[in-house]
C-alpha cells in the first residue's frame, strides 16, 4: 500500500502512475472533493509545451509533449492548437516569441480568420501551435479521480494526513525549503455571441492574456504573476488588465457576464521546475509552478519509478 | 561612484522583473556583479507576503533599491515608498510618478512634488525622471542629490533617443551622480550612456527578455566598463575628411 497526501494535480497523478503499475493506493485530502484545494482548479488547462518554451527551460517542452496524450485516457483533450496573436504596435513580441519558440508556423489574417472567424480582420499576423491542445482542468481533476476509483485506489476527503505516508504532494501546505507562491489571478467569462475553438494568446507588454475555450460560450482567462503569498481576491488592476485584453481580442467581449473570479497560489522552486525531493525522511513531489496539467503526468511517471524501482513501464 | 554616501564600484544597476524564472535571474546579477538591484512592491506584498522571493535576492548579497513602479499618483508613490522602508529597511528609493499610460513618461510635476515630500521624510530618492533640465534642478532643490534620466521609454529597448540632451545634462550638472534608467536595449545603448560621461545606467528588460539572460548581463557589465574607460581615456574629436594613421612624412624612397 502506497499512500499519498494530497488529492490535487499531483497527487492525483502520481495516484494514477503508481496504480497503474498494481499497487494499491490511498490519498488523503482535507478537501471535500477532487481539486477542491487545489490550484488546480484555476489553471488554463493549456497542454501548451511549444509556447512555455518562450520563457521555460527546454526540460519544460521535453516533458510536456506527451501531456496531451496522458490526459486522453481519462478526460476528454480538445487537440486544436493554439493561436497566438498581436495588435499591430506590438508585433515586435511577436517576433521574440517566434524565435524564442519551436513547432508554430506564421499565418496570414486570411489564415487567422480561417481557423476563428470571429477574429476575422482583427489580427494580421500570427503564430499556430498545431500540436498543442487544452482540456478543462475542473472536469479534468473530476475525471482523473473517477478513473482512480475505477481502479481501486482509495480517495479519503476531509481525512487529515497520518504521521507517516510515502509521497507528499500538498503544494503550497509542504512547507519545503526554496518553495515559494507564485499568485495568480483569472476570470470566467460567458460569452454566448462569440465562438472561440481553441486557445490563444494575445501578446501584450503589459498584460499578456491566454484564453482558453471552455465550451458553451464559457471562457477562462488570465494570468497575473505575482511573486506574493497574499491569496486574497483579484486585484480591480489585474482584472482591469485581463478584461480589457480580452476586449481588446474581442470588443464582443464588452458584453460577457464575468460569471467567476478566482486567485491562486502555485508553488515554484527557483527555477520554476517541479520537483521530485526528499526533505526530512519524506519524499515530496511539488513546484509544479504554471505548467501542472502540463508536467504531472511525466514527474507522476518519475516518482512513481522512484518509489516501484524496477518496474518501468 | 559615490551616492548619497555610499560607495559604489558597479556602475551596472539591474531592474528584477520578468525574469523567466529567479534561479535565471540569480546567474544573471551573479554574471554581471551589479551592486545594486531594484525591487518593485505591489500592494499584495505590503504585509511581507512576498519573502520567497525577496530571500533570493537577500541573498545575492546586492543592495535593495525599491521602486515605486506602476504608481501613477503622488499619494500612491509616497505611500509605496513608506512601505518598502519598513519592508526592506532602507531609505533609499526609487521614485516613479508614471503619468502616461502608453509611453509611461514620468508626470514630471508629479515627482518633483513627491521627491519634495520623501526628501522632508529623510528619503534618499533616486527620481526616474526625463532629460529636460529645468526638472533635473526643480528634484535637485526638492533634495534629490542623483538624477535619473531615461534613455527611451521604459521597456521600449530603443537605445538613447536623445543623446544631446543627455550630453546637456552631463555639463549642465559636473556633480551629480547621473544614471541612465530606461530604454537600454543592447550593450551598445549602454556603452554609449556611458561614453556620454554618465555615471552609471539601470536597465531590466534588455536582460530579462534576452535568450540568455546571463550571458546578456555580463555583456551590459562589459559595455558599461567598456564606455566608462572611453569616456575617461577622452576620445578623440570627429573630423570630415581622412587622415592617414601612418605619417606620410620620412617614408622610405624606394624608387
Amino acid at each position: 500500500m502506497i499512500t499519498i497526501a494530497g488529492g490535487g494535480l499531483a497527487g492525483l497523478a502520481s495516484a494514477y502512475e503508481l496504480a497503474r503499475r498494481g499497487v494499491s493506493v490511498r490519498v488523503f485530502d482535507p478537501g471535500d472533493s477532487p481539486g477542491s484545494n487545489s490550484v488546480a482548479r484555476f489553471a488554463g488547462g493549456m497542454l501548451a509545451p511549444w509556447c512555455e518554451g518562450e520563457s521555460a527551460e527546454d526540460e519544460v517542452v521535453a516533458l510536456g509533449a506527451l501531456a496531451a496524450d496522458w490526459w486522453a485516457q481519462v478526460t476528454p483533450v480538445f487537440r486544436r492548437g493554439t493561436l497566438v496573436v498581436a495588435p499591430p504596435r506590438d508585433t515586435p513580441d511577436l517576433t521574440r516569441f517566434a524565435r524564442r519558440t519551436s513547432a508554430h508556423r506564421p499565418v496570414t489574417g486570411a489564415e487567422i480568420s480561417e481557423l476563428e472567424p470571429v477574429l476575422s480582420d482583427r489580427f494580421q499576423h500570427g503564430l499556430f501551435f498545431e500540436g498543442e491542445a487544452h482540456l478543462d482542468p475542473r472536469r479534468a481533476l473530476r475525471d482523473l479521480a473517477q478513473s482512480l476509483q475505477d481502479m481501486g485506489v482509495e480517495l479519503l476527503y476531509n481525512t487529515p494526513t497520518p504521521a507517516l505516508i510515502d509521497l507528499d504532494c500538498t503544494g503550497m501546505a509542504a512547507d519545503l525549503p526554496d518553495l515559494r507562491p507564485v499568485r495568480g489571478e483569472m476570470a470566467i467569462l460567458y460569452c454566448p455571441e462569440i465562438e472561440i475553438n481553441r486557445t490563444l494568446r494575445l501578446l501584450h507588454p503589459r498584460m499578456p492574456l491566454y484564453l482558453v475555450p471552455r465550451g458553451d460560450g464559457h471562457y477562462m482567462i488570465g494570468g497575473t504573476m505575482i511573486e506574493s503569498s497574499s491569496s486574497r481576491p483579484p486585484s480591480l488592476r489585474s482584472l482591469t488588465e485581463l478584461l480589457s485584453a480580452a476586449f481588446t481580442l474581442h470588443p464582443a467581449f464588452a458584453e460577457a457576464s464575468v460569471v467567476e473570479i478566482g486567485a491562486g497560489l502555485r508553488p515554484a522552486f527557483p527555477d520554476n521546475l517541479p520537483r521530485i525531493i526528499t526533505h526530512n525522511g519524506r519524499l515530496h513531489l511539488n513546484g509544479f509552478y504554471r505548467h501542472g496539467f502540463l508536467l504531472a503526468p511525466a514527474m507522476a511517471a518519475r516518482v512513481a519509478d522512484q518509489i516501484l524501482p524496477g518496474d518501468k513501464r | 561612484m559615490q551616492i548619497y554616501d555610499t560607495e559604489i564600484n558597479s556602475r551596472l544597476l539591474v531592474g528584477t522583473a520578468q525574469y523567466p524564472s529567479p534561479a535565471v535571474l540569480v546567474d544573471a546579477i551573479n554574471s554581471c556583479r551589479c551592486e545594486i538591484v531594484t525591487v518593485s512592491l505591489r500592494r499584495e506584498n505590503a504585509d511581507g507576503s512576498g519573502t520567497g522571493f525577496w530571500d533570493t535576492l537577500r541573498q545575492t548579497g546586492t543592495r535593495i533599491l525599491p521602486n515605486t513602479a506602476g504608481c501613477h499618483s503622488v499619494q500612491e508613490a509616497v505611500t509605496t515608498a513608506q512601505m518598502a522602508r519598513e519592508l526592506f529597511g532602507t531609505n533609499w528609493i526609487k521614485l516613479e510618478v508614471i503619468g502616461h499610460a502608453d509611453n509611461l513618461q514620468p508626470d514630471v510635476f508629479g515627482l518633483v512634488e513627491a521627491a519634495r515630500i520623501l526628501c522632508a521624510q529623510g528619503f534618499q530618492v533616486f527620481p526616474y525622471t526625463t532629460d529636460d533640465l529645468v526638472v533635473g534642478e526643480k528634484l535637485l532643490e526638492a533634495g534629490c542629490e542623483v538624477l535619473m534620466p531615461w534613455g527611451a521609454p521604459i521597456g521600449s529597448g530603443q537605445g538613447l533617443r536623445n543623446p544631446d540632451a543627455l550630453r546637456g545634462m552631463r555639463a549642465h550638472f559636473p556633480n551629480v551622480p547621473l544614471i541612465v534608467d530606461a530604454g537600454i536595449g543592447r550593450p551598445s545603448d549602454a556603452c554609449q550612456a556611458m561614453e556620454l560621461g554618465m555615471d552609471a545606467v539601470l536597465l531590466n528588460t534588455a536582460i530579462a527578455k534576452a535568450g540568455d539572460p546571463a550571458a546578456m548581463a555580463q555583456a551590459m557589465a562589459q559595455a558599461v566598463d567598456a564606455g566608462r574607460a572611453g569616456y575617461l581615456a577622452d576620445p578623440m574629436e570627429r573630423r570630415n575628411m581622412a587622415i592617414p594613421s601612418t605619417p606620410i612624412l620620412g617614408m622610405a624612397e624606394l624608387a
